[in-house]
Protein backbone atom coordinates (compact mmCIF):
# COMPACT_ATOMS: atom_id res chain seq x y z
CA UNK A 1 0.00 0.00 0.00
CA UNK A 2 1.05 3.43 -1.01
CA UNK A 3 0.07 6.63 0.11
CA UNK A 4 0.39 9.32 -2.39
CA UNK A 5 0.85 13.14 -1.07
CA UNK A 6 0.64 16.85 -1.73
CA UNK A 7 3.90 18.30 -2.30
CA UNK A 8 3.12 21.89 -2.64
CA UNK A 9 -0.15 23.63 -1.55
CA UNK A 10 -2.29 23.67 -4.83
CA UNK A 11 -5.73 23.76 -6.25
CA UNK A 12 -7.04 19.84 -7.64
CA UNK A 13 -7.17 20.69 -11.89
CA UNK A 14 -8.38 17.11 -12.75
CA UNK A 15 -8.48 13.92 -10.98
CA UNK A 16 -7.84 10.97 -13.40
CA UNK A 17 -8.40 8.36 -12.17
CA UNK A 18 -11.50 6.68 -9.89
CA UNK A 19 -11.14 4.09 -6.90
CA UNK A 20 -10.97 0.84 -8.12
CA UNK A 21 -8.84 1.55 -11.32
CA UNK A 22 -5.59 -0.54 -12.27
CA UNK A 23 -2.65 2.22 -12.69
CA UNK A 24 0.98 1.69 -13.55
CA UNK A 25 3.97 3.07 -12.71
CA UNK A 26 4.33 6.44 -14.03
CA UNK A 27 0.54 6.63 -14.69
CA UNK A 28 -1.12 10.60 -14.02
CA UNK A 29 -3.42 10.05 -11.17
CA UNK A 30 -4.29 13.84 -10.69
CA UNK A 31 -2.94 17.08 -11.83
CA UNK A 32 -2.96 19.62 -9.37
CA UNK A 33 -2.49 23.38 -10.17
CA UNK A 34 -0.15 25.66 -8.41
CA UNK A 35 1.56 29.41 -9.94
CA UNK A 36 0.13 29.04 -13.24
CA UNK A 37 1.72 25.44 -13.19
CA UNK A 38 0.09 21.98 -13.97
CA UNK A 39 1.52 19.26 -11.52
CA UNK A 40 0.68 15.89 -12.56
CA UNK A 41 0.96 13.28 -9.57
CA UNK A 42 2.02 10.67 -10.42
CA UNK A 43 1.72 6.16 -9.90
CA UNK A 44 4.94 5.25 -7.82
CA UNK A 45 3.96 1.70 -8.70
CA UNK A 46 2.10 -0.76 -9.86
CA UNK A 47 -1.59 -1.24 -8.65
CA UNK A 48 -5.04 -0.54 -7.69
CA UNK A 49 -6.25 2.64 -6.81
CA UNK A 50 -7.59 2.15 -2.90
CA UNK A 51 -8.67 5.30 -2.36
CA UNK A 52 -9.20 8.72 -4.13
CA UNK A 53 -9.38 11.42 -1.05
CA UNK A 54 -9.51 14.39 -3.51
CA UNK A 55 -11.66 16.50 -5.92
CA UNK A 56 -11.60 18.26 -8.81
CA UNK A 57 -11.25 22.01 -7.35
CA UNK A 58 -10.35 21.45 -4.06
CA UNK A 59 -7.29 23.47 -2.37
CA UNK A 60 -4.86 21.13 -0.82
CA UNK A 61 -2.29 21.92 1.92
CA UNK A 62 1.50 20.19 1.59
CA UNK A 63 1.67 16.50 2.97
CA UNK A 64 -2.14 16.14 2.13
CA UNK A 65 -3.55 12.68 1.43
CA UNK A 66 -4.22 12.46 -2.14
CA UNK A 67 -4.77 8.97 -2.87
CA UNK A 68 -4.06 5.39 -1.40
CA UNK A 69 -2.37 2.84 -4.28
CA UNK A 70 -2.69 -0.80 -2.74
CA UNK A 71 -0.21 -3.24 -4.71
CA UNK B 1 2.87 68.29 -20.68
CA UNK B 2 0.31 66.10 -22.57
CA UNK B 3 0.59 63.43 -19.85
CA UNK B 4 -1.62 65.11 -17.57
CA UNK B 5 -4.31 64.39 -19.49
CA UNK B 6 -3.67 60.63 -18.37
CA UNK B 7 -4.65 60.70 -14.38
CA UNK B 8 -5.49 59.35 -12.30
CA UNK B 9 -4.22 55.95 -13.78
CA UNK B 10 -5.22 52.74 -13.05
CA UNK B 11 -2.62 49.75 -12.88
CA UNK B 12 -4.56 46.89 -13.68
CA UNK B 13 -2.31 44.20 -12.45
CA UNK B 14 -0.39 43.28 -8.79
CA UNK B 15 2.72 42.15 -7.21
CA UNK B 16 6.33 43.82 -8.53
CA UNK B 17 5.05 45.42 -11.64
CA UNK B 18 2.13 46.95 -10.33
CA UNK B 19 4.55 48.22 -8.15
CA UNK B 20 7.04 49.61 -10.46
CA UNK B 21 4.57 51.00 -12.49
CA UNK B 22 3.19 52.63 -9.59
CA UNK B 23 6.38 54.20 -8.90
CA UNK B 24 6.57 56.07 -12.68
CA UNK B 25 3.16 56.94 -12.65
CA UNK B 26 3.91 59.00 -9.33
CA UNK B 27 7.00 60.65 -10.57
CA UNK B 28 5.56 61.83 -13.19
CA UNK B 29 2.89 63.79 -10.73
CA UNK B 30 -0.09 62.01 -11.71
CA UNK B 31 -2.16 59.80 -9.30
CA UNK B 32 -2.13 56.16 -9.26
CA UNK B 33 -4.98 53.76 -8.99
CA UNK B 34 -4.83 49.45 -8.09
CA UNK B 35 -6.74 46.76 -7.86
CA UNK B 36 -6.45 44.04 -6.04
CA UNK B 37 -7.53 40.86 -5.02
CA UNK B 38 -8.61 39.92 -1.12
CA UNK B 39 -5.31 37.28 -1.56
CA UNK B 40 -3.30 40.53 -2.17
CA UNK B 41 -4.99 43.12 0.28
CA UNK B 42 -1.33 43.09 1.96
CA UNK B 43 1.19 43.39 -0.65
CA UNK B 44 2.99 46.99 -1.25
CA UNK B 45 1.50 47.49 -4.21
CA UNK B 46 -2.00 48.40 -2.40
CA UNK B 47 -0.45 50.55 -0.05
CA UNK B 48 1.95 52.42 -2.49
CA UNK B 49 -0.90 52.99 -4.79
CA UNK B 50 -2.66 56.43 -4.33
CA UNK B 51 -5.99 54.32 -3.91
CA UNK B 52 -7.00 50.99 -4.05
CA UNK B 53 -10.11 49.14 -4.83
CA UNK B 54 -10.87 45.86 -4.22
CA UNK B 55 -12.33 43.27 -6.69
CA UNK B 56 -12.75 39.99 -5.53
CA UNK B 57 -11.59 36.51 -4.42
CA UNK B 58 -7.84 34.97 -5.17
CA UNK B 59 -8.80 33.16 -7.94
CA UNK B 60 -7.63 35.10 -11.20
CA UNK B 61 -10.39 34.80 -13.10
CA UNK B 62 -13.13 36.41 -10.52
CA UNK B 63 -10.70 39.82 -10.13
CA UNK B 64 -7.52 40.24 -12.24
CA UNK B 65 -8.79 38.79 -15.23
CA UNK B 66 -12.42 40.12 -14.71
CA UNK B 67 -12.49 42.90 -17.23
CA UNK B 68 -16.05 44.04 -16.20
CA UNK B 69 -14.64 44.46 -12.47
CA UNK B 70 -11.86 46.11 -12.98
CA UNK B 71 -13.37 48.73 -16.51
CA UNK B 72 -15.97 49.45 -13.02
CA UNK B 73 -13.27 50.06 -10.75
CA UNK B 74 -11.73 52.62 -13.23
CA UNK B 75 -14.98 54.64 -14.06
CA UNK B 76 -15.44 54.48 -9.88
CA UNK B 77 -12.32 56.01 -9.09
CA UNK B 78 -12.47 58.61 -12.38
CA UNK B 79 -9.05 57.09 -14.05
CA UNK B 80 -8.54 58.55 -17.17
CA UNK B 81 -6.24 55.95 -18.47
CA UNK B 82 -5.59 52.15 -18.21
CA UNK B 83 -2.13 50.55 -17.39
CA UNK B 84 -2.65 46.69 -18.36
CA UNK B 85 1.41 45.77 -16.78
CA UNK B 86 2.07 42.41 -18.26
CA UNK B 87 -0.26 38.85 -18.68
CA UNK B 88 -3.54 39.26 -17.13
CA UNK B 89 -5.63 41.58 -19.43
CA UNK B 90 -2.45 43.11 -20.80
CA UNK B 91 -3.21 41.43 -24.52
CA UNK B 92 -6.47 41.01 -24.21
CA UNK B 93 -8.14 42.90 -27.32
CA UNK B 94 -12.05 42.57 -26.05
CA UNK B 95 -10.69 44.64 -22.97
CA UNK B 96 -8.24 46.95 -24.43
CA UNK B 97 -11.68 47.68 -26.70
CA UNK B 98 -14.16 48.63 -23.67
CA UNK B 99 -11.37 50.71 -22.21
CA UNK B 100 -11.24 52.69 -25.09
CA UNK B 101 -15.11 52.30 -25.76
CA UNK B 102 -15.15 53.59 -21.73
CA UNK B 103 -13.37 57.20 -22.90
CA UNK B 104 -10.78 56.16 -21.27
CA UNK B 105 -6.95 55.74 -22.75
CA UNK B 106 -5.67 52.52 -23.37
CA UNK B 107 -1.56 52.24 -22.16
CA UNK B 108 -0.50 50.11 -25.02
CA UNK B 109 -1.06 49.35 -28.95
CA UNK B 110 -3.66 49.50 -30.87
CA UNK B 111 -6.54 46.60 -30.06
CA UNK B 112 -6.28 45.79 -33.68
CA UNK B 113 -1.99 45.45 -33.63
CA UNK B 114 -3.01 43.37 -30.39
CA UNK B 115 -5.35 41.04 -32.83
CA UNK B 116 -2.87 40.72 -35.12
CA UNK B 117 -0.05 39.75 -33.06
CA UNK B 118 -1.85 37.78 -30.28
CA UNK B 119 -2.59 34.44 -32.38
CA UNK B 120 0.60 33.36 -32.93
CA UNK B 121 -0.48 31.84 -36.56
CA UNK B 122 -0.77 34.94 -37.92
CA UNK B 123 1.64 36.64 -36.13
CA UNK B 124 3.52 34.21 -37.95
CA UNK B 125 1.74 34.98 -41.36
CA UNK B 126 2.19 38.67 -40.92
CA UNK B 127 5.88 38.47 -40.38
CA UNK B 128 6.90 36.25 -43.48
CA UNK B 129 4.73 39.05 -45.36
CA UNK B 130 6.75 41.69 -44.06
CA UNK B 131 9.83 40.24 -44.81
CA UNK B 132 10.90 39.18 -41.35
CA UNK B 133 12.28 35.26 -41.45
CA UNK B 134 10.10 32.58 -39.67
CA UNK B 135 10.94 29.26 -38.91
CA UNK B 136 9.46 25.74 -41.43
CA UNK B 137 5.96 25.51 -39.60
CA UNK B 138 2.17 25.62 -40.04
CA UNK B 139 0.35 28.54 -41.94
CA UNK B 140 -3.20 27.31 -40.80
CA UNK B 141 -4.21 26.46 -37.10
CA UNK B 142 -3.81 22.46 -36.04
CA UNK B 143 -7.30 21.42 -34.46
CA UNK B 144 -6.33 17.47 -34.66
CA UNK B 145 -3.93 14.99 -34.34
CA UNK B 146 -4.20 13.39 -37.95
CA UNK B 147 -3.35 17.16 -39.04
CA UNK B 148 -0.75 17.55 -36.78
CA UNK B 149 1.16 13.94 -37.85
CA UNK B 150 0.58 15.23 -41.42
CA UNK B 151 2.40 18.67 -40.76
CA UNK B 152 5.13 17.20 -38.71
CA UNK B 153 6.22 14.98 -41.40
CA UNK B 154 6.36 18.04 -44.07
CA UNK B 155 8.62 20.17 -41.21
CA UNK B 156 10.65 17.20 -40.11
CA UNK B 157 11.46 15.92 -36.44
CA UNK B 158 11.94 17.54 -33.92
CA UNK B 159 8.85 19.79 -33.82
CA UNK B 160 8.07 22.85 -31.18
CA UNK B 161 3.93 21.92 -30.41
CA UNK B 162 2.58 25.06 -29.13
CA UNK B 163 -0.84 27.34 -28.53
CA UNK B 164 -1.65 29.99 -31.06
CA UNK B 165 -3.28 31.99 -28.01
CA UNK B 166 -1.77 32.13 -25.12
CA UNK B 167 2.06 32.65 -23.48
CA UNK B 168 4.03 32.33 -20.69
CA UNK B 169 5.74 29.05 -21.92
CA UNK B 170 2.11 27.20 -20.84
CA UNK B 171 1.07 24.38 -22.99
CA UNK B 172 4.80 24.12 -25.15
CA UNK B 173 6.81 20.98 -25.55
CA UNK B 174 9.25 19.17 -28.48
CA UNK B 175 8.33 16.51 -30.24
CA UNK B 176 11.15 13.88 -31.42
CA UNK B 177 9.14 11.32 -33.23
CA UNK B 178 5.17 10.48 -33.83
CA UNK B 179 4.44 9.00 -30.34
CA UNK B 180 6.35 12.21 -28.52
CA UNK B 181 3.96 14.01 -30.90
CA UNK B 182 0.43 12.76 -29.74
CA UNK B 183 1.48 13.92 -26.37
CA UNK B 184 2.68 16.93 -27.01
CA UNK B 185 -0.52 17.72 -29.44
CA UNK B 186 -2.67 16.68 -26.32
CA UNK B 187 -0.92 19.02 -23.75
CA UNK B 188 -1.10 21.86 -26.01
CA UNK B 189 -4.72 21.02 -26.97
CA UNK B 190 -5.65 21.28 -23.43
CA UNK B 191 -3.96 24.31 -22.40
CA UNK B 192 -5.71 26.26 -25.83
CA UNK B 193 -8.62 24.82 -24.47
CA UNK B 194 -8.16 26.49 -21.09
CA UNK B 195 -6.69 29.90 -22.96
CA UNK B 196 -10.01 30.00 -24.90
CA UNK B 197 -11.89 29.64 -21.38
CA UNK B 198 -10.05 31.71 -19.92
CA UNK B 199 -10.56 34.56 -22.81
CA UNK B 200 -14.16 34.12 -23.15
CA UNK B 201 -13.92 33.51 -27.20
CA UNK B 202 -15.23 30.70 -28.65
CA UNK B 203 -12.98 28.68 -30.47
CA UNK B 204 -13.80 25.99 -32.88
CA UNK B 205 -11.62 23.46 -31.71
CA UNK B 206 -8.28 23.94 -29.74
CA UNK B 207 -5.73 25.59 -31.97
CA UNK B 208 -2.06 24.72 -32.13
CA UNK B 209 0.98 25.53 -34.24
CA UNK B 210 4.06 23.03 -35.28
CA UNK B 211 7.14 24.76 -35.73
CA UNK B 212 10.31 23.18 -36.91
CA UNK B 213 12.84 22.93 -33.16
CA UNK B 214 16.14 24.50 -33.25
CA UNK B 215 18.23 22.53 -30.74
CA UNK B 216 20.89 24.87 -30.02
CA UNK B 217 18.90 27.90 -30.14
CA UNK B 218 19.15 31.16 -28.17
CA UNK B 219 15.88 33.38 -27.46
CA UNK B 220 17.07 36.85 -28.20
CA UNK B 221 14.27 39.43 -28.37
CA UNK B 222 14.29 43.24 -29.57
CA UNK B 223 12.30 45.94 -27.60
CA UNK B 224 10.95 48.31 -30.12
CA UNK B 225 8.77 51.41 -29.46
CA UNK B 226 6.42 52.61 -32.08
CA UNK B 227 6.12 56.33 -32.01
CA UNK B 228 3.26 58.57 -32.64
CA UNK B 229 3.49 59.17 -36.62
CA UNK B 230 4.19 55.40 -37.26
CA UNK B 231 8.10 55.78 -36.80
CA UNK B 232 9.32 52.58 -34.77
CA UNK B 233 12.70 52.41 -32.96
CA UNK B 234 14.83 49.50 -31.48
CA UNK B 235 16.55 49.95 -28.27
CA UNK B 236 18.76 47.12 -28.67
CA UNK B 237 18.29 43.13 -27.53
CA UNK B 238 17.68 40.94 -24.56
CA UNK B 239 19.11 37.89 -24.78
CA UNK B 240 16.46 34.96 -22.61
CA UNK B 241 17.78 31.80 -22.90
CA UNK B 242 18.28 30.71 -19.12
CA UNK B 243 14.47 28.70 -19.01
CA UNK B 244 13.14 26.02 -16.98
CA UNK B 245 10.02 25.04 -18.57
CA UNK B 246 10.36 27.65 -21.82
CA UNK B 247 9.86 30.15 -19.08
CA UNK B 248 12.68 32.45 -18.83
CA UNK B 249 14.64 32.68 -15.92
CA UNK B 250 17.63 34.99 -16.23
CA UNK B 251 18.21 37.71 -19.30
CA UNK B 252 20.50 40.09 -20.25
CA UNK B 253 21.61 42.43 -22.66
CA UNK B 254 23.57 42.77 -24.46
CA UNK B 255 23.24 39.33 -25.94
CA UNK B 256 26.47 37.41 -25.52
CA UNK B 257 26.05 35.15 -28.66
CA UNK B 258 25.41 37.76 -31.55
CA UNK B 259 27.65 39.10 -33.94
CA UNK B 260 27.66 42.83 -34.26
CA UNK B 261 26.22 41.83 -37.61
CA UNK B 262 23.48 39.48 -37.03
CA UNK B 263 22.26 42.11 -34.16
CA UNK B 264 21.63 44.59 -36.61
CA UNK B 265 20.24 42.34 -38.50
CA UNK B 266 17.94 41.52 -35.99
CA UNK B 267 16.94 45.50 -34.70
CA UNK B 268 16.07 46.27 -38.40
CA UNK B 269 13.59 42.98 -38.62
CA UNK B 270 12.49 44.06 -35.31
CA UNK B 271 11.55 47.33 -36.70
CA UNK B 272 10.16 46.36 -39.84
CA UNK B 273 8.20 43.98 -37.90
CA UNK B 274 6.51 47.04 -35.60
CA UNK B 275 5.72 48.99 -38.67
CA UNK B 276 3.92 46.02 -40.11
CA UNK B 277 1.64 46.23 -37.95
CA UNK B 278 1.59 50.19 -37.16
CA UNK B 279 2.89 49.80 -33.53
CA UNK B 280 2.38 52.32 -30.96
CA UNK B 281 4.35 51.94 -27.30
CA UNK B 282 6.34 49.75 -26.11
CA UNK B 283 6.16 45.70 -27.67
CA UNK B 284 8.98 43.10 -27.38
CA UNK B 285 10.00 41.06 -30.88
CA UNK B 286 11.10 37.57 -29.44
CA UNK B 287 13.60 35.67 -31.88
CA UNK B 288 14.87 32.28 -32.24
CA UNK B 289 18.76 32.72 -32.93
CA UNK B 290 20.56 29.64 -34.52
CA UNK B 291 23.42 30.14 -32.01
CA UNK B 292 26.08 27.86 -34.71
CA UNK B 293 24.76 29.19 -37.80
CA UNK B 294 24.29 33.27 -36.85
CA UNK B 295 20.92 33.48 -37.85
CA UNK B 296 17.32 33.51 -36.89
CA UNK B 297 13.60 33.54 -36.57
CA UNK B 298 10.68 34.91 -35.92
CA UNK B 299 9.53 33.78 -32.82
CA UNK B 300 6.19 36.13 -31.63
CA UNK B 301 5.69 39.18 -30.45
CA UNK B 302 4.41 40.44 -27.37
CA UNK B 303 2.67 43.51 -27.85
CA UNK B 304 2.94 44.64 -23.68
CA UNK B 305 5.56 45.47 -21.59
CA UNK B 306 8.47 42.58 -20.68
CA UNK B 307 8.71 40.81 -17.15
CA UNK B 308 12.43 41.64 -17.99
CA UNK B 309 11.90 45.02 -19.29
CA UNK B 310 14.58 46.51 -16.70
CA UNK B 311 17.56 45.12 -18.53
CA UNK B 312 16.75 47.52 -21.53
CA UNK B 313 16.12 50.29 -19.12
CA UNK B 314 19.94 49.73 -16.92
CA UNK B 315 21.50 49.61 -20.49
CA UNK B 316 19.66 52.61 -22.32
CA UNK B 317 18.88 55.20 -18.94
CA UNK B 318 15.56 55.06 -20.18
CA UNK B 319 12.34 54.27 -18.17
CA UNK B 320 10.07 51.87 -20.38
CA UNK B 321 6.80 52.96 -18.52
CA UNK B 322 7.45 56.51 -19.21
CA UNK B 323 7.70 56.25 -22.30
CA UNK B 324 4.76 53.74 -22.58
CA UNK B 325 2.60 56.97 -20.58
CA UNK B 326 4.11 59.60 -23.19
CA UNK B 327 3.32 57.52 -26.55
CA UNK B 328 -0.08 57.02 -25.03
CA UNK B 329 -0.65 60.52 -24.37
CA UNK B 330 1.02 61.56 -28.04
CA UNK B 331 4.30 62.52 -27.41
CA UNK B 332 7.32 61.50 -29.49
CA UNK B 333 9.94 60.83 -26.64
CA UNK B 334 13.70 61.32 -27.30
CA UNK B 335 15.10 57.50 -27.78
CA UNK B 336 18.24 57.20 -27.40
CA UNK B 337 21.29 55.78 -29.77
CA UNK B 338 23.07 53.31 -28.06
CA UNK B 339 22.67 51.14 -25.38
CA UNK B 340 26.23 51.23 -22.66
CA UNK B 341 27.27 48.80 -20.05
CA UNK B 342 25.98 45.49 -19.54
CA UNK B 343 22.72 44.37 -17.45
CA UNK B 344 21.35 41.14 -15.72
CA UNK B 345 17.96 40.13 -14.35
CA UNK B 346 17.79 36.87 -12.00
CA UNK B 347 13.95 36.41 -11.62
CA UNK B 348 13.82 35.42 -7.79
CA UNK B 349 11.27 32.80 -8.47
CA UNK B 350 9.00 31.28 -5.48
CA UNK B 351 9.94 27.36 -6.16
CA UNK B 352 12.85 24.77 -5.16
CA UNK B 353 16.11 25.50 -6.76
CA UNK B 354 16.54 21.54 -7.79
CA UNK B 355 13.36 20.76 -9.89
CA UNK B 356 11.55 24.15 -9.86
CA UNK B 357 8.31 23.03 -8.12
CA UNK B 358 6.22 26.27 -6.97
CA UNK B 359 6.65 26.29 -3.02
CA UNK B 360 4.31 28.82 -1.91
CA UNK B 361 4.64 30.15 1.57
CA UNK B 362 4.42 32.80 4.15
CA UNK B 363 7.63 34.89 3.63
CA UNK B 364 9.46 35.32 7.69
CA UNK B 365 12.93 37.30 6.27
CA UNK B 366 13.22 39.37 3.45
CA UNK B 367 16.08 41.18 2.95
CA UNK B 368 17.03 42.70 -0.32
CA UNK B 369 21.00 43.65 -1.48
CA UNK B 370 21.87 47.27 -1.62
CA UNK B 371 24.71 48.00 -3.96
CA UNK B 372 25.75 50.43 -6.67
CA UNK B 373 24.70 48.99 -9.81
CA UNK B 374 21.70 46.76 -8.00
CA UNK B 375 18.04 47.46 -8.75
CA UNK B 376 15.56 44.74 -7.25
CA UNK B 377 11.91 45.16 -7.86
CA UNK B 378 10.01 43.31 -5.80
CA UNK B 379 6.15 42.55 -5.01
CA UNK B 380 6.98 41.42 -1.37
CA UNK B 381 7.86 42.00 1.74
CA UNK B 382 7.98 40.15 5.14
CA UNK B 383 5.03 38.86 6.44
CA UNK B 384 3.29 38.84 2.99
CA UNK B 385 2.19 35.21 2.30
CA UNK B 386 3.09 34.22 -1.63
CA UNK B 387 -0.56 32.34 -2.44
CA UNK B 388 -0.82 29.80 -5.22
CA UNK B 389 -3.13 31.81 -7.35
CA UNK B 390 -0.81 33.28 -9.11
CA UNK B 391 2.88 33.04 -11.35
CA UNK B 392 5.61 32.17 -8.77
CA UNK B 393 7.60 35.20 -9.36
CA UNK B 394 8.57 37.38 -6.24
CA UNK B 395 10.98 39.62 -7.70
CA UNK B 396 13.55 40.68 -10.08
CA UNK B 397 17.01 41.27 -9.02
CA UNK B 398 19.25 43.72 -11.77
CA UNK B 399 22.62 44.35 -12.17
CA UNK B 400 24.17 47.02 -14.29
CA UNK B 401 28.00 46.70 -14.78
CA UNK B 402 30.68 48.09 -17.14
CA UNK B 403 31.44 44.75 -18.67
CA UNK B 404 29.64 41.61 -18.86
CA UNK B 405 32.42 40.12 -16.51
CA UNK B 406 31.69 43.13 -13.63
CA UNK B 407 27.79 42.47 -14.46
CA UNK B 408 28.70 38.08 -13.14
CA UNK B 409 30.59 39.66 -10.24
CA UNK B 410 27.87 42.37 -9.05
CA UNK B 411 25.19 39.24 -9.51
CA UNK B 412 27.07 37.20 -7.47
CA UNK B 413 27.42 39.38 -4.38
CA UNK B 414 23.90 40.52 -4.83
CA UNK B 415 22.84 36.80 -4.73
CA UNK B 416 24.69 35.81 -1.97
CA UNK B 417 22.95 39.27 0.16
CA UNK B 418 19.58 38.51 -0.86
CA UNK B 419 18.04 36.77 2.51
CA UNK B 420 14.48 35.14 1.59
CA UNK B 421 13.06 33.02 4.29
CA UNK B 422 9.33 31.13 4.36
CA UNK B 423 8.39 30.15 0.43
CA UNK B 424 10.96 28.12 -1.00
CA UNK B 425 13.24 30.33 -3.25
CA UNK B 426 15.94 29.94 -6.39
CA UNK B 427 18.12 32.21 -5.17
CA UNK B 428 20.56 28.93 -5.14
CA UNK B 429 19.88 28.12 -8.55
CA UNK B 430 20.98 31.42 -9.41
CA UNK B 431 24.20 31.85 -7.37
CA UNK B 432 24.82 28.35 -8.91
CA UNK B 433 24.22 29.55 -12.26
CA UNK B 434 26.81 32.44 -11.68
CA UNK B 435 29.34 29.67 -11.43
CA UNK B 436 28.30 27.81 -14.85
CA UNK B 437 31.50 27.65 -16.97
CA UNK B 438 28.70 27.94 -20.18
CA UNK B 439 26.80 30.97 -18.51
CA UNK B 440 30.32 32.39 -17.44
CA UNK B 441 31.71 32.11 -20.95
CA UNK B 442 28.44 33.77 -22.19
CA UNK B 443 28.27 30.17 -24.27
CA UNK B 444 24.63 29.28 -23.67
CA UNK B 445 21.62 27.65 -25.17
CA UNK B 446 18.04 27.67 -24.12
CA UNK B 447 18.79 24.03 -22.92
CA UNK B 448 21.45 24.70 -20.19
CA UNK B 449 19.24 24.98 -17.60
CA UNK B 450 18.16 21.04 -18.96
CA UNK B 451 22.13 20.42 -19.04
CA UNK B 452 22.53 21.96 -15.33
CA UNK B 453 19.78 19.39 -13.81
CA UNK B 454 20.71 15.93 -15.81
Amino acid sequence: MAEVRAEMVANVWKVVVREGDTVSEGDTLVILESMKMEIPVLAEDDGTVAQLKVGEGDVIQEGDLIAVIDD
Amino acid sequence: MLTETLGPVLVANRGEIARRIIRTVKRMGLRAVAVHSEADADLPFVREADEAVLIGPGNPAQSYLDAGKVLEAARATGARSVHPGYGFLAENVAFARAVIEAGMVWIGPAPEAIDRMGDKINARNVMEAAGVPVAAGTREPVTDLSLALRAAESIGYPVMVKTAAGGGGIGMSVAYDDEGLGKAYDQAARAAARFAGSAGDALDGPAVLLERYIERARHVEVQILGLPGGRVVALGERDCSVQRRHQKVVEESPSPGITPELRERMLAAAVRAGEAVGYAGAGTVECLVDADRQDFVFLEMNTRLQVEHPVTELVTGVDLVELQLRVAAGESPEVPAEPAGHAMEFRVYAEDPKRFFPGPGTITAWEEPVADGVRVDSGYEVGNTVTPFYDPLMAKLCVRGESRADALEKGRKAVAAFTVEGPKNNLPFCAELLENAEFVAGDYDTGLVARMRA
